[in-house]
């Protein structure tokens, strides 16, 4: 049943994959980052505490969440690569890697310039903001890890452990605002009850939440293509690519 | 519309310079990772290139030999 999956271990099929997919992906992120962030900054309501300050949200919340989500899938691939020793599942990690770092770096920078107007510093050592901090410095961690070995299967593993072992995070972070005393404020969306937010507010963050999924699939796929790539470089199906791509050029 | 004019939309009801340092800096490293990303593929691209023109070159210059 599961057989035609086998095809996409080989990694000439997945790049072919990934490019097909890359497209879908840039303009999912154009559209929803187009009609999410007009409508987050231009049509969305003030928010009667917080003023136009509350606007910052439309990146803060999508770039925190997806952070975690790319942690969560590059622990997915992480486990895979251990268990079942496929290739692609590491370079699935080098390729997440990056952009969960960005993302995470994104959440931090506007939460502290959220922070200054509203709690009137611009960071505190609180559960959620240093868990937050800690994300990032793994992130670096597994992208320098990997960097450190020239020897790519020694790099994989070592970073798929180092994957691993940061899971531990991502509770952590979920749950600081509910665990300890913060500044920070609850889960809005992401609790079992109905959302604390107005739909004329809770529509563009929604929108922009899918805007920032298609912008790490988008650039995931574009860095795990180059990491095929890298990879694969003497392999004859890259040097036919590349020679096609020449000819096509000329 | 939320805003009556420009210069309110930019002012952000006096939170101007939070909200638009954080789209500023948002747009910026997303920005340059999508540069960074692109830039890689085509280093990339480049050296497999160089490396098959001179894999050329030699099985050339190897030929000319057995001709001489």
């Amino acid at each position: 049943m599961w057989k035609w999956l086998h095809p996409y271990a080989k990694p000439e099929r997945s790049y072919q994959l990934a490019g097909k997919l890359l497209p879908w992906f840039v303009v999912a992120t154009i559209i929803t980052f187009v009609v999410g962030l007009g409508w987050g900054l231009l049509f969305a309501p003030a928010d009667y505490q917080q003023g136009d300050s509350f606007r910052i949200i439309y990146i803060h919340v999508p770039a925190a969440m997806m952070a975690m989500a790319a942690y969560s899938t590059m622990a997915i691939a992480a486990f895979i690569a251990l268990v079942w020793q496929i290739r692609l599942a590491e370079m699935n990690i080098a390729a997440i890697a990056p952009v969960g770092a960005v993302f995470t770096f994104i959440a931090l920078v506007t939460g502290a310039a959220w922070g200054k107007p509203m709690w009137g510093a611009w960071w505190v050592w609180d559960a959620r903001l240093t868990s937050e901090l800690i994300l990032l410095f793994v992130y670096l961690g597994i992208i320098a890890l990997y960097n450190a070995f020239s020897d790519k299967v020694l790099a994989g593993r070592a970073a798929s452990i180092l994957t691993l072992v940061g899971v531990i995070n991502l509770p952590i972070i979920h749950y600081s605002v509910v665990w300890w005393n913060t500044l920070h404020q609850g889960a809005t969306i992401m609790k079992l009850d109905k959302p604390s937010m107005a739909p004329e507010m809770l529509w563009p963050l929604i929108i922009m939440i899918v805007g920032f999924a298609a912008f790490l699939g988008a650039v995931s796929l574009l860095r795990f293509r180059n990491e095929i790539l890298a990879r694969e470089s003497h392999r004859p199906w890259v040097s036919a690519l590349v020679t096609d791509k020449l000819g096509g050029e000329k | 519309m939320a805003f009556e004019s420009i210069g309110d939309f930019i002012a952000m009801g006096g939170y101007g310079f939070y909200v638009w340092l954080s789209y500023g800096l948002t747009f910026l490293a997303l920005i340059i990772l999508v540069v960074n990303s692109v830039a890689k593929k085509n280093k990339i691209l480049k050296n497999v290139a160089q490396r098959l023109s001179r894999e050329q070159r030699i099985k050339k210059a190897q030929n000319m030999e057995g001709t001489l």
